[in-house]
Parts: structure tokens; C-alpha cells; sequence
């Protein structure tokens, strides 16, 4: 056999250099006549290993984690040439155990099946990989629209996209809506910060994703869809456009798909402008009709009266991915893994203060915990784990001490939180909550429509509220005034963006109530984290006098003579921190 | 997340204006007049080419394709991609997604803020490098991180960020001469 060099290409891993990697692997091979084949694929999840490099020989698959342009030159010498295999850089291999494995372990990928371990820009790649073979069953096999519906109800496959609402049940009112033209649409607009996984399944699989849109159209009897993709990922626009020339010439897109006579449906990409809200389908659907992204009165349900007014399914693209396996594999077997009302497995994007930053499917019903401590290698520097927060700038921060709490619609919902579209963002100890809140309120703020006036003006009003309470400034009252608010705002805001908006504050008062009090009656915060808050001094046991930090202070507010005990002058201090990180001999103190 | 925009003055854009050259909007204009939806594919298209949206840019496709200019501004403010003024060389973006913000991308916005003398959002005197703070790259394990181009720098602190940007100020430099 001849060996395989194949380099992770996502966005996360070109961001990390992988781009450079490859082209020095090729230029390796062309120097010294190497005879191996070298591959493209896409992020197999692993992304705190960045660049990833595989090569794989008779005797097995090694994969290479954090490698550069110098470190591969190693590799290529050692494992290709000497066939050697350089154990320390190792990170995955089927022939040793690594620290890695227990990533791996204990996922299961059906949405992310083919993610990392094909060329996603390659069409024959993906049919050795079973692309296009659901449509094709159900072509063959002459299965009516209602049958397939059917299956997907079966499967309790539940929205991805955040909401939860019973994917087949949608398919089914699009399908039983009588109109000239039906619209499917993809929502790709991942807006969420700290949330990746639509844009690592786009990139990674993308005709898995289409099939999923052909199978919609065929069960709902559209014609046309749509992928509403974000134009910050340029990549995954590159790779659908791709995928979708390639699928129109091998007649999986188009007229008389597979040659079966009366069927058709085409795609294309539409490009999102920037607007966070664009996610919600009401105001997604007019941003595609070239309008204002501001959502509407529902009903009508956009199974009724959507794009253009006609009936239109809006999927998220995680719920398209997973369809192609339901019809396969069945409906059963899907519904075989996670709990009673929530079936199959979510994708997660874990980030923050986590060891093992990156992307994992996993059963629905694994506790928070397991995600955390056994798939991602627990909390970085050894710091203690404080919360999760679950479902972006809608959700809400789970404590540590509800870790235990499993992972499906319902019982995160009843948390305070909701499973949102699976960013999933670690905090430690020194994250402070009260900040927190602040930072999603001012995403959601900023990126209100503007249309309720509740949301407009009411998130505002609770961003000063936390902005004073996070520099010193808060009152007493000032949390039951939020709660006031977020109770308001949850009510009388027409869409999901200002429906949820408040969950974030009022989960960390919630849980963290406390570190409220602490910020406006102490006026201290407890994980040092809120600036303004802070004092810095000299301990004077343990200065040595060596002048660094009155040297580097950018406020020369530090006094002191050489081998004398300095001093800071807090009202010249501005709190950066740097004496603090500077001092070799942890004399400054922080509280 | 959204940025923060700063009034243009009209006289300024105005002088800017009068050197486009408007005929490089044709093709455009070719591909999406009359179509339905086209108003958000059209105003990204001029900006792909003039690298904002200029005034005399948004009268000629209001004119040729028909849409009404209130409706244009409307979108155009809505949404964050567009831009109605110029934009320096390089666009620096730093992500204040989730991940980045629990690892300090405040740090270096300020960082840049201080060593560009400028605010989040606008654009140095030379016209050189524009600062923004945008959402989520999608590189959460590389937090913090920026991008200029298409390149993304990770694991950044505030000087760390300030040497990029000196980086590119001597490579521009080092052009020039």
C-alpha cells in the first residue's frame, strides 16, 4: 500500500497553519521523489491539535497533532523515509494508546460521519462514502413523499438549529400545503459566537448536506432550495458552490434526478449580510427576498406562507446532515441512541477554558460532566471548573454543580439554559459571571432588529444596568430592576432573539446571585476578572526591590529605589496588570 | 457583533466619489437587474468592487436596476457586512466571539486601539488599517485571535497583536521603497 499523507484543511486548521504544512509536504515530495499520495480533508474535530497530519501505511494510521513546517520535515524524514513513526508527536493512532483517545471516545458521529475523513471537494470521495445513496433508495424503491415523511417523524429527529421542534411534523404541513412552488431552504447562518459546527459540516461534508435538501424537496414537493450561508465563511460558500456543480453534473441536482422522470430540485447559495437575527426563518426568509432581516408575526407558519408567500421548510444544517443516514441506516436506528423525547446525537463546539477545544458529536442523554471531563480532557492550567454556558447569547450558564444535568432538550431547558445550536463555552474560576452576562447582552443588544420595543429598549436598559454594576457603580435593587426587565422583554418580544435574550442574566442570577451582591454591596468581584474593581499592591515580605515592574508600569505609578520595597500609587494605578504578570517574585497581590 | 459606525462627512465622500469609475458596475448590474431578491446580492457586489458602498455607486444601480435609493440605505444600515465609507488597506478583525472574550480579546482591541490611535471601528489617518470586532471566526481553539486578510493570527496577547500589526507597517514600508 502505498502511504497517504493527508493534512486537516478547515478553517481551524489553516487559521493554525496547516495550509503551509501542505505545501511543504508537497514540496518534500517533489524534492525527494517520495512515492506517497498526498490528501485534503477537512477538521475531524480535533481542533486544540491544529495542524493535523495523517499518514497511513500498512501497519495502521498515525496522526500527527500540532505539527508545523519545521516539525514535518522531521516527520517526513522519519516515518516516510526510515519508517519510523514519531511516537512523541502522535496524538491518535489505532496501534497505541494515546492521551488523545478518550476524545474520540465515547462519540458517535452520524451527522459528522464523514467530517475529517474524506476530500470534501472530491464527489467520488463521498459516494465511496455512501453520498447520494438515500435519494437514490428512494427513487429506486419508488417511496412516496408521505412515506418518507413518515420515517423522519419516526426517527425523532428534533430541529438542531436551537428550536427543537420535530423536523418531520415541519416536512409534514410543508408537504400537505397545496402550492405551484415549495421552497426548502438550509439555515447556514451561524451566528452564534463561540459556535462552530455548521460551518466544520459544510466544510467537511457538504454533499451530505445537500442530500439532505433533495430529500426535503422530494418529501415536501419542492423544487427549489436554498442555503442561507453566513459570508464570513468563505470557505464553506467555496465548498457548497463546489459540491453543487459537481452534484448538477452527475444528475443528482436538477431535472429527472437519477434519471427518475418527474423529479426536480436545484440549490443555490445565498450569501447572509451580517445580522445575527437573519437566523431567526421569518426574518431569514425576508433577508433572502432582499429586505430588511426583521422577523414577522407567525402564524402564518412558514410552512403555509414562507418564501415569496409560498409554503417553505426551513431546516438547520445539522438536521439536513443527519437525514441521509435516517433513510439509510432507518429511522430505528436512530432512534435507538439518546432518550425518550430527544433522539439521535448532537454535534457540541466546545471552547473556552476546556483542554480539549473542538468539535464532538455525541448521544443525546451523556451528562455535561462526561462532555467535559472525559471527552474534553477537563479545565485548563488544572483550574477549577465553575459553568458551562449552553446556547449562545439565548441560553443561559449551567453551575458546576448541575454538571450532572444530561444533555437533552428537556432537562437543559429546565435548567434555565437551552441546548441552542451546541456552542458550548467552559468558564473557570476566573471568569466572572456578572461579565458574562454583560457580554451576551451586549451582543444581543447590538444585534436587536429593532422592531419590539421591548427588546429594542429594554436590552439596553439591563446593559447599563450590568455595565454599572461591573465598574463599581451598582445600586442597590439593580438585580430585581433586571429581573423586572428580562421578564418583560421575554414577554413581549416577537421572536426568539428577544424572547431568549435575558436568559443569560437571569441564569447567572440564578446561580450566581452571590458575585451580584459581591459587585454591588462589596464592590469587589470575586474572580478578579472586572477591571475596575481591582486593587493591586507591593507585598512588601516578598519584594526584592528589582525595579521591573516601576520600569514596566505604562502609568509610572509604581515608586521605589533599587533593592527597596516599591510601592503602587493607586490613584495613579489603571489596573492593567502588568506588574502583577511581570513580577518574578509574585510580590504584587490582587484582590 | 456589530460595529460601530461613525458618521461619514458628505464632503469627504463626496471627493472620494467623483474618481470611481462607475463603468466597472455594468457587468453587475447585467447579471441582477430585474431579478427578484437582487437588492442584497447587488449591494455586496459593489462592494467586492469599490471595497465600500460609495453614494454615486448606489445612484447609478438605483437608477439602472430600479430600486428605490431609501431602500438601499435601509439594507445597507441593517446589516453589518456593508460599509458606506472607506476602509483602510487592511481590515483588522478581532473576534470578540464567546471563547475569545473568556480569554481577554478585550485586552487587545485594546492593545490595538492604543497602538493605532484609533476607536473599534474606524480607520487610521493613512488609510492603512481599519480595526472592527467581529462575532466568531470559527477558530475558537485558537483563542483570542484576528484576522487581516485571510490571514488569522491565534493565542494572542496585546503585544502580541501590536507586533502584527508593526509587522505589516515595515512590509508596507519596505514595498514602498
Amino acid at each position: 500500500m502505498k502511504k497517504t499523507v493527508t493534512v486537516g484543511l478547515g478553517s481551524c486548521g489553516i487559521a493554525a497553519g496547516a495550509e503551509k504544512v501542505f505545501k511543504k509536504i508537497q514540496a518534500l515530495k517533489e524534492a525527494d521523489g517520495l512515492d506517497i499520495a498526498i490528501q485534503k480533508t477537512s477538521c475531524v474535530g480535533m481542533c486544540y491539535n491544529e495542524p493535523l497530519v495523517e499518514i497511513q501505511d500498512d501497519t495502521g494510521y498515525f496522526m500527527y497533532g500540532h505539527v508545523d513546517e519545521k516539525s514535518i520535515v522531521a516527520i517526513m524524514e522519519e516515518h516516510i523515509r526510515n519508517g519510523n513513526p514519531v511516537r512523541d508527536q502522535v496524538v491518535l493512532s489505532d496501534l497505541f494508546e494515546t492521551g488523545d483517545a478518550s476524545f474520540m471516545e465515547g462519540q458517535v458521529k452520524i451527522a459528522l460521519r464523514n467530517c475529517g475523513y474524506m476530500d470534501p471537494e472530491s464527489l467520488e470521495e463521498a459516494e465511496k462514502r455512501e453520498a447520494y445513496q438515500a435519494i437514490g433508495k428512494i427513487l429506486e424503491n419508488k417511496v412516496s413523499r408521505e412515506e418518507v415523511v413518515e420515517e423522519v417523524i419516526r426517527s425523532g429527529l428534533r430541529g438542531r438549529g436551537g428550536g427543537g421542534f420535530p423536523a418531520g411534523l415541519k416536512w409534514r404541513f410543508a408537504l400537505r400545503n397545496k402550492a405551484d412552488q415549495k421552497y426548502v431552504i438550509c439555515n447556514a447562518d451561524e451566528g452564534d459566537p463561540g459556535a462552530f459546527m455548521d460551518r466544520s459540516l459544510v466544510e467537511g461534508d457538504p454533499h451530505t448536506v445537500l442530500e439532505g435538501m433533495i430529500i426535503a424537496g422530494y418529501a415536501t414537493g419542492a423544487t427549489q432550495g436554498i442555503i442561507y450561508c453566513r459570508a464570513e465563511y468563505p470557505l464553506a460558500i467555496k465548498r457548497l458552490n463546489i459540491a453543487i456543480q459537481q452534484a448538477r453534473k452527475n444528475g443528482y441536482l436538477g431535472k429527472d434526478i437519477l434519471g427518475h422522470k418527474g423529479t426536480d430540485f436545484d440549490i443555490f447559495v445565498k450569501e447572509g449580510a451580517g445580522a445575527f437575527v437573519c437566523g431567526e426563518e421569518t426574518a431569514l426568509m425576508a433577508s433572502v427576498e432582499g429586505k430588511r432581516g426583521m422577523p414577522r408575526k407567525r402564524p402564518p407558519f412558514p410552512a403555509e406562507s414562507g418564501l415569496w408567500e409560498k409554503p417553505t421548510n426551513i431546516n438547520n444544517v445539522e438536521t439536513f446532515a443527519n437525514i441521509p443516514w435516517i433513510i439509510l441506516k432507518g429511522a430505528e436506528k436512530f432512534a435507538a441512541y439518546g432518550t425518550e423525547k430527544s433522539k439521535g446525537t448532537k454535534v457540541f463546539a466546545l471552547a473556552g477554558k476546556i483542554n480539549h477545544g473542538g468539535l464532538v458529536e455525541v448521544p443525546m442523554g451523556i451528562t455535561i460532566n462526561d462532555i467535559i471531563f472525559k471527552l474534553g480532557g477537563g479545565i485548563q492550567k488544572g483550574k477549577e471548573f465553575k459553568a458551562v454556558q449552553l446556547g449562545g447569547p439565548s441560553g443561559g450558564c449551567i453551575p458546576a454543580y448541575l454538571a450532572h444535568t444530561s444533555i437533552d432538550y428537556d432537562s437543559v431547558n429546565a435548567t434555565g439554559a437551552i441546548m441552542g445550536s451546541g456552542g458550548l463555552v467552559v468558564m473557570d474560576e476566573t471568569t466572572c459571571m456578572v461579565d458574562m452576562a454583560r457580554f451576551f447582552l451586549d451582543f444581543t443588544q447590538k444585534e436587536s432588529c429593532g422592531k419590539c420595543t421591548f427588546c429594542r429598549i429594554g436590552t439596553k436598559r439591563m446593559l447599563e444596568i450590568l455595565h454599572r454594576i461591573t465598574i463599581g457603580e451598582g445600586e442597590k435593587g439593580d438585580i430585581e430592576k433586571l429581573e423586572e426587565l428580562a421578564y418583560q422583554i421575554k414577554d413581549n418580544s416577537l421572536c426568539g432573539l428577544g424572547q431568549t435574550a435575558p436568559n443569560p442574566v437571569l441564569t447567572t442570577i440564578k446561580y450566581f446571585r452571590d458575585e451580584y451582591e459581591a459587585h454591588i454591596v462589596e464592590k469587589k468581584c470575586p474572580a478578579l476578572s472586572c477591571k475596575e474593581l481591582l486593587t493591586y499592591e507591593v507585598i512588601p515580605d516578598k519584594c526584592t526591590g528589582c525595579r521591573v515592574c516601576a520600569i514596566k508600569c505604562p502609568v509610572n505609578a509604581i515608586d521605589g529605589e533599587k533593592k527597596k520595597v516599591h510601592v503602587i500609587r493607586q490613584d495613579d494605578c489603571i489596573r492593567c496588570g502588568d506588574c502583577y504578570n511581570r513580577c518574578r517574585f509574585e510580590a504584587i497581590s490582587v484582590r | 457583533m456589530r460595529v460601530e459606525r461613525k458618521l461619514v462627512k458628505n464632503q469627504e465622500s463626496q471627493t472620494v466619489d467623483t474618481e470611481l469609475d462607475l463603468g466597472l458596475l455594468d457587468d453587475l448590474l447585467k447579471k441582477h437587474t430585474g431579478k427578484p431578491g437582487n437588492m442584497i446580492p447587488l449591494l455586496q457586489g459593489v462592494q467586492n468592487i469599490y471595497g465600500y458602498l460609495p453614494r454615486a455607486a448606489l445612484l447609478k444601480v438605483s437608477r439602472e436596476a430600479g430600486l428605490h435609493l431609501n431602500d438601499m440605505h435601509g439594507v445597507a444600515t441593517f446589516y453589518s457586512q456593508f460599509r458606506l465609507h472607506p476602509v483602510g488597506k487592511h481590515i483588522i478583525k478581532v473576534c470578540h466571539g464567546t471563547a475569545c472574550h473568556v480569554q481577554n480579546a478585550g485586552g487587545i482591541t485594546d492593545a490595538l486601539q492604543e497602538a493605532l490611535g484609533v476607536k473599534d471601528g474606524e480607520t487610521t489617518e493613512d488609510m492603512m488599517f481599519t480595526l472592527e470586532s467581529v462575532a466568531c471566526l470559527g477558530c475558537c481553539s485558537l483563542a483570542p485571535v484576528l484576522m487581516i486578510g485571510d490571514e488569522t493570527f491565534g493565542k494572542l496577547d496585546g503585544d502580541a497583536a501590536v507586533k502584527v500589526i508593526k509587522d505589516i507597517r515595515i512590509r508596507e514600508q519596505q514595498q514602498n521603497n
